[in-house]
């Protein structure tokens, strides 16, 4: 199957925005359609990519999808597929700037809510191995992470970026244990901001929004894995709709 | 004669950039392809600096060397390679910077060298294919490519935003196209200033214009900024760049001139002449401006 000039421009406009919510997407996919005057189906949307992900699987790229942490809602990005280690990231960055990006990731996923707070990764950027980094030159750095979309700022604490977890799953499966990778039970995705069980043996986590669609008409909330009761206040889901970012 | 209006009607003319811009990105433009080869004069004293990797070492290998060559590698090699190579030039391509043979062997081909051209002619056809670029060699004699949208710029498009470089590049190649291919520096930063972009102060939106104009865009190869032989204080010109040659459609220029001037394009008939000559050539010809 040959790719129209709909499908092209629906990739390069992927390439040039990184991430894109659900309506975005779909809005892309009618455009594009449009423009070229090419066959559009609405609500065709999946099948749309799964024409565009046939051709760039051999070239190590796919069009994933995520739900967002925050509300459930739907993401899609143009992602690599091998594990390069931080390719993307490798031709913005200098070597030092990505060693602080690495050991902020390191944080990130030894934490227990998946952040890292601004004082500690500062604290870091003296005694990086490449170069050490002022802590001015790091606040600078961290500013253009969180606008080039790899880190979330919040209070002071960063964590990552739905199209950095989308962007470097396969360098984060690959790089870290399989006791810090965080999976949620539910969707079977990996998982930073998720509830915990309260069993300290037992290691099912949850995704906010996959939590509220599990336990929703459960007059009693159990954990999958170990029946203990689930202690989580699993109305979390909606009030971040409201203070949803995106 | 092209006129950049004075005083209050500055600002007018940057929002008048920006709403063409909106339906016009550079970076994306289509040239149907073409390319008018310049003649390599030598002339080359731009400021671009990059790492130089020497080309002269590499030297093109022969139909059967290649042949030979291929026959010694699977098919999982010479895909895995291709990919490689998509990726690099992609990579490359996001921050504009043309890319070199040189390096390409260097830093991804490495001992799959001898079959860089069957190579490069599998990435060609998948950036043609998947994404709906085209690579062009902007440079024969250094072997130096680009990637070129084959697809047109889409009005009404929300999803990509003008950037304002473009604009302000945009104003710098029509002064430059109208005042027949060369420009004196002095004209340059003249007309900047006429529209509030001081070249000698920081602007809000551009930073270090003369920074972004003599570094940025000529490393791009939008720009061409060369000294002029014998002047003291040291003289510079400005010609079009490589890509802009590639990438920018003359007719797009006029037509943007035009509205700036409420003026049908045919009437700068000279200009016309040679934006339609680029546009029904298909022959590589050597652009006016590289004479001097």
């Amino acid at each position: 199957m040959v790719l129209g000039e709909g499908h092209q421009r629906f990739i390069q406009t992927m390439m040039i925005r990184g991430i894109v919510n659900e309506q975005e997407a779909k809005t892309l996919h009618h455009h594009c359609c449009e423009v070229h005057k090419e066959h559009y189906v609405a609500d065709k949307l999946e099948e749309f990519i799964q024409v565009v992900n046939s051709k760039l699987e051999s070239l190590n790229m796919q069009i994933r999808t995520r739900a967002s942490e925050d509300d459930g809602m739907t993401c899609y990005a143009l992602v690599n597929t091998a594990n390069n280690e931080l390719t993307r990231m490798s031709s913005d960055y200098a070597d030092n700037e990505l060693e602080l990006f690495r050991r902020t990731l390191d944080l990130i996923m030894s934490s227990d809510d998946s952040t890292a707070s601004s004082t500690d990764i500062l604290n870091m950027a003296d005694s990086l191995q490449t170069r050490k980094l002022t802590k001015s030159a790091a606040e600078c750095l961290l500013k253009r992470l969180v606008s080039d979309d790899w880190l979330v700022e919040k209070q002071g604490d960063y964590s990552l970026s739905t199209r950095c977890v989308m962007d470097m799953e396969p360098y984060i499966r690959t790089m870290y244990d399989d006791e810090q990778v965080k999976v949620c039970y539910v969707c079977h995705c990996l998982a930073f901001k998720c509830q915990i069980c309260a069993n300290p043996l037992c290691t099912v986590k949850i995704h906010n929004p996959c939590a509220e669609k599990y336990f929703k008409k459960k007059p009693v909330q159990r954990c999958p894995g170990c029946s203990e009761l689930w202690p989580n206040e699993v109305r979390e889901g909606r009030q971040s709709v409201s203070q949803r970012q995106r | 004669m092209c006129q950049i209006k004075t005083g209050g009607s500055c600002s007018l003319i940057l929002q008048l950039i920006k709403r063409f811009i909106a339906s016009y990105t550079i970076n994306k433009s289509s040239s149907a392809g073409e390319m008018t080869q310049r003649k390599s004069s030598g002339k080359r004293s731009s400021t671009a600096v990059e790492e130089e990797e020497d080309d002269s070492r590499f030297t093109q290998p022969t139909t059967s060397q290649v042949q030979k060559g291929m026959e010694k590698l699977t098919k999982a090699q010479i895909d895995e390679k291709t990919t490689e190579l998509v990726q690099y030039i992609l990579m490359k391509d996001q921050k504009k910077i043309p890319i070199k043979r040189a390096d390409i062997v260097k830093n991804v081909l490495k001992e799959y060298k001898n079959v860089f051209p069957e190579i490069m002619n599998r990435v060609q056809q998948r950036f043609e294919q998947v994404f709906g670029f085209k690579v062009v060699e902007i440079d024969t004699k250094n072997h130096v490519y680009i990637l070129i949208n084959k697809l047109e710029p889409a009005e009404g498009s929300e999803m990509t935003s003008g950037n304002p470089k473009t604009g302000l590049l945009f104003v710098i190649l029509s002064l430059v196209y109208m005042k027949g291919g060369v420009v004196p520096e002095g004209l340059v930063w003249n007309t900047l200033k006429k529209m509030r972009v001081d070249p000698g102060e920081r602007h809000p939106e551009f930073g270090d214009v003369k920074k972004l104009v003599t570094d940025e865009f000529v490393r791009q190869r939008y720009l061409e900024y060369t000294k002029v032989p014998h002047t003291e204080p040291v003289k510079y010109d400005f010609t079009w760049g490589q890509r802009a040659e590639v990438e920018v459609s003359k007719h797009k220029i006029l037509e943007f001139l035009g509205e700036l001037h409420s003026q049908d394009p045919q009437r700068w008939s000279q200009q016309y002449k040679d934006a339609s000559s680029q546009r029904s050539s298909r022959a590589p010809q050597p652009s006016t401006s590289s004479q001097r």
